[in-house]
């Protein structure tokens, strides 16, 4: 009893150390892993960190905190996958918060103000920048083209959430149909993707 | 009740947020403005500070709108919400589903999502274009020294592989150089 909750509370430090570098995206936290969970710890191997990632883009939510959870999932369970999540998200929570509140008390500065004019106007290029970056990764052939085309101009009349729903079925019905013409499908191997990921790079808007 | 909402609405944004924060922008917006939580000028600074953190967009701009609806207790609902989606998920497919990312009917699934997810981001930057007044044809000092700002930051982001952090202070820095 006394050895789990001692399991569960290292889980939930390793990952509250790591939580913070998840600057700029999930993968920014790869080397961390590396370094952590797989030489210190060894909780994992370091092949599988690559297919830990695959994993982690395959379901909704945050890469940084579903591979966490995956690897809390290994070491100890539910548990472990809890204590995990909870470790690798409340640094970044408190931080996030405390910036919020500071905002919220100081927005009515008109130097406050002027910084986010600016800042306003930069984040929309960090937007433009994660658009460009998985358009690279997900624009494979001209039926994605063909998909995304329409999505934009889609989003204007219908709910987001039903467009994804609408975006994974017509993926499926077409995967569907090019297989039932004869189409040869090669779906590009998800480990490629995440190898090319190195070590000192971040990832936004791919996988944040 | 507006705990309940924000519940709501963030664990339906938690099921479906695949594919990068940015994505889910428009949703959390659209949710922002349906229930009029805060006003639209707001939302997008909290957006901006969400940028500026660290950990993942989505889940910063939840614990921020539900900070700015009813406080501590708002911002720790919104983030259980979107969070609870994911840990379920990663339970249930570690438990019974280890090669998920192998199957053939999720990567089909996949081929049609990341389309939609980028059509969702382009989508994300021109909302936020539209609702910043950012696109205008109004042409005055403003105007065109936020489109220098606008070309630049997307020009050291993608050149020099800035760190979104550094150019959003030093953005700030400008900004509080030209406009106040």
């Amino acid at each position: 009893m006394k050895e789990e909750w001692r399991m569960l509370f290292q889980l939930f430090w390793t990952f509250f150390k790591i939580g913070p570098a998840t600057f700029g995206g999930g993968f920014a936290m790869i080397p961390l892993i590396e370094r952590e969970i797989v030489e210190k710890k060894k909780w994992i191997e370091s092949e599988d960190v690559t297919d830990l990632f695959a994993l982690a883009q395959s379901v909704p939510g945050a890469v940084a905190i579903n591979s966490a959870s995956f690897i809390g999932h290994k070491v100890g369970g539910v548990k472990g996958a809890i204590a995990a999540m909870i470790g690798v998200s409340l640094p970044t929570f408190l931080i996030v918060l405390t910036l919020g509140i500071s905002y919220l008390f100081i927005h009515d500065n008109p130097k406050i103000e002027a910084a986010f004019v600016s800042i306003r106007a930069t984040i929309l290029a960090i937007i433009v920048y994660a658009a460009i970056k998985t358009i690279k990764t997900s624009i494979v052939d001209k039926t994605t083209f063909f998909i995304m085309l329409i999505g934009v101009p889609a989003l204007f009349f219908i709910h987001p959430v039903l467009a994804i729903i609408l975006g994974a079925v017509t993926g499926t019905v077409s995967i569907f149909i090019k297989r039932k013409l004869g189409y040869k499908i090669t779906p590009r191997k998800s480990k490629d993707k995440v190898t090319s990921y190195t070590s000192h790079d971040y990832f936004i808007g791919d996988g944040i | 009740m507006v705990l309940w909402q924000l519940f709501k609405t963030f664990f339906m944004i938690g099921l479906v947020s695949f594919g990068g924060g940015y994505a889910m922008i428009p949703i959390i917006s659209s949710e922002v403005t349906r229930f009029g939580w805060i006003p639209a000028e707001q939302f997008t600074n909290l957006i901006a500070i969400s940028g500026m953190s660290p950990g993942p967009i989505a889940t910063n701009s939840a614990i921020l709108v539900g900070y700015s609806t009813s406080g501590i207790a708002g911002a720790i609902i919104s983030a259980i919400a979107i969070l609870i989606p994911s840990i379920i998920l990663v339970i249930l497919i570690a438990s019974f589903f280890k090669r998920m990312h192998d199957n053939q009917y999720v990567q089909s699934m996949f081929y049609g999502l990341k389309p939609i997810v980028t059509s969702l981001i382009i989508y994300a930057s021109i909302s936020f274009a539209l609702s910043n007044h950012l696109l205008t044809f109004n042409i005055s000092f403003r105007m065109v020294s936020l489109l220098v700002i606008f070309g630049l930051s997307l020009f050291v982001l993608i050149k020099y592989r800035w760190h979104p952090v550094y150019v959003i202070i030093l953005s700030g820095l400008v900004g509080v150089a030209l406009y106040s």
